[in-house]
């Protein structure tokens, strides 16, 4: 399978997100991005908008629903959000939207932070394995992968997606 | 065998935490992993909604058969910035007053479907029985057992060092007071000497210093001004005044005169050094007023962290004890 090249579908994600953004009447939005693929992509669309801004990353492993499947990520860091999310409109980025658990679980931890008057989601890539009613309302491309595959992006400069065997 | 030998006893078969209970041998990349996750339980403390739904649906139960109001109160709010539900019980004047065996106590806690006890004992080694030996598949916390260890004390003290001062490389440590009958000297000697601490001093009256404590890799002071030369971070240690009685120090003032902690004594440490106190602090008998509200105490910070360190530790057993049953299904499998 030949996967896409991040550098070309970023260009038209931040044309689709800023499109997006006016079409609600949204002036100013915080970019958040979800630890650590989500925040490589989230810097590189804030470049491609030319905007200069602070960036929110969260890292969402203390509100897994695995968790006591998983067990905590050893690497666990503070979540940092350098800016009041109360009534504010957030744009949550991530590198692959697979089966929604993760954006579930990056909501609940925003609403802990404060009630955001919107958040728009925006992924790199979407794996069409949804368990959740969850979608992306920006997207650089869908795969389809076999069940022992899994797409990890490599970061944070240059972007490239590699494509990973599960071992049996 | 020693029990603090047991350290098969706290890992599961992935290394992975399982029960919390001495600081002896535990490795110091999984010390590190506390100290890493209770940094990021820090931040949770400071959110509008301080909690997250890690431990929502578990039953933290909190036994205490000695009295600790501060750290209990530090373990249930721990427990409940995790989700859980939270059972607190004394049990000195409960159902072991009744006649009831600690092992039935126990298992009848078990019973109303407990996931993880905090255990609370003034004998030596009572957490560590209760993992052998009552309740192996919960996940059972050290909340201070008799002499011998308050492990998360320790790694509070050990955060707060970090936090302060960075790491451990290159510090030199002082620890005050009442050595002998102090479970927070010998968890913080273990913790420096895993983490990497070159000069630990362990410094108080000859009758308050165990024989053999050498063997810690620790320098032994009995003179307070020679103890704190160029130290810097000193801890010192609560004295428990049934000591008194036991003929072990002559009295409150004479052991104030010669190891309270004053601000002139303050002086002979390094300027910046951090004053820490595992609390609660007898003023004008381990430490002056003035050095414990002044500008280089850090006692308070203290108590903060031990909440973070205590959701680290609580939800890492938890998640290690849930692994382990996870493997032991399969295996039967």
């Amino acid at each position: 399978m030949t996967l896409p090249n991040p550098a070309e579908l970023l260009p038209r994600m931040a044309t689709e997100l800023q499109q997006l953004l006016a079409s609600r009447g949204i002036e100013q939005a915080h970019f958040i991005g979800i630890r650590t693929g989500g925040v490589w992509v989230a810097e590189a669309l804030l470049a491609q908008l030319g905007l200069d801004q602070p960036l929110g990353t969260l890292d969402v492993s203390f509100y897994r629903d695995d968790f006591t499947r998983s067990g905590l990520h050893p690497q666990v860091r503070p979540s940092q959000l350098p800016f009041d999310i109360e009534d504010q409109h957030l744009v949550l980025i991530d590198d692959v939207l697979m089966s929604g658990r993760t954006i579930r679980a990056a909501l609940n931890e925003l609403f802990d932070y404060g009630r955001p008057a919107s958040v728009t989601l925006v992924s790199l890539l979407d794996l069409n394995a949804r368990e959740l009613p969850i979608h992306a309302d920006v997207l650089g491309a869908t795969l389809a992968l076999a069940t022992n595959e899994r797409v990890k992006l490599l970061g944070p400069a240059p972007l490239a997606l590699e494509l990973q065997s599960l071992s049996a | 065998m020693p029990i603090d030998a047991k350290r098969s006893l706290q890992l599961n078969d992935q290394g992975q935490l399982r029960h919390f209970l001495s600081l002896d041998g535990l490795p110091r990349e999984l010390l590190t992993e506390i100290l890493d996750t209770a940094d990021s339980f820090l931040e949770v403390g400071a959110r509008a909604v301080k909690k997250v739904p890690l431990l929502r649906g578990k039953t933290v139960c909190n036994v205490f058969f000695e009295n600790s109001t501060r750290t209990r109160t530090t373990f249930e709010l721990a427990a409940q910035r995790l989700s859980a539900d939270v059972i607190s019980l004394n049990v000195s004047t409960s159902s072991t007053s009744k006649g009831e065996t600690l092992f039935d106590t126990l298992r009848n806690l078990e019973a109303m479907a407990a996931d993880i006890f905090v255990v609370r004992h003034a004998d030596s080694g009572a957490a560590h029985f209760i993992a052998e030996h009552v309740c192996p598949n919960l996940a059972i916390i050290n909340g201070g057992d008799g002499r011998h260890a308050h492990p998360t004390q320790g790694m509070l003290d050990m955060l707060t060092i970090r936090r302060h001062k960075g790491g451990f490389e290159n510090l030199s440590v002082a620890i005050v007071g009442d050595i002998l009958h102090s479970r927070v000297a010998r968890s913080n000697m273990l913790a420096l000497k895993t983490l990497g601490c070159p000069d630990i001093r362990v410094i108080g009256p000859k009758t308050l210093l165990p024989v053999g404590i050498e063997q810690y890799g620790v320098k032994v002071y009995s003179d307070l001004a020679s103890g704190l030369k160029d130290v810097d971070v000193v801890i010192m240690l609560r004295l428990q005044r049934e000591r008194m009685q036991g003929g072990l120090l002559p009295s409150e003032g004479e052991f104030y005169k010669l190891f309270g902690l004053t601000e002139q004594r303050l002086k002979l440490a390094k300027p910046d050094a951090l004053v820490m106190h595992p609390g609660p602090i007898n003023r004008g008998v381990e430490i002056e007023s003035a050095v414990a509200d002044g500008p280089q105490s850090v006692i308070l910070n203290q108590v903060t962290y031990g909440i973070a360190i205590r959701m680290a530790v609580l939800s890492m057993a938890m998640s290690g004890q849930t692994a382990q049953r996870q493997l032991n299904a399969e295996e039967q499998n």
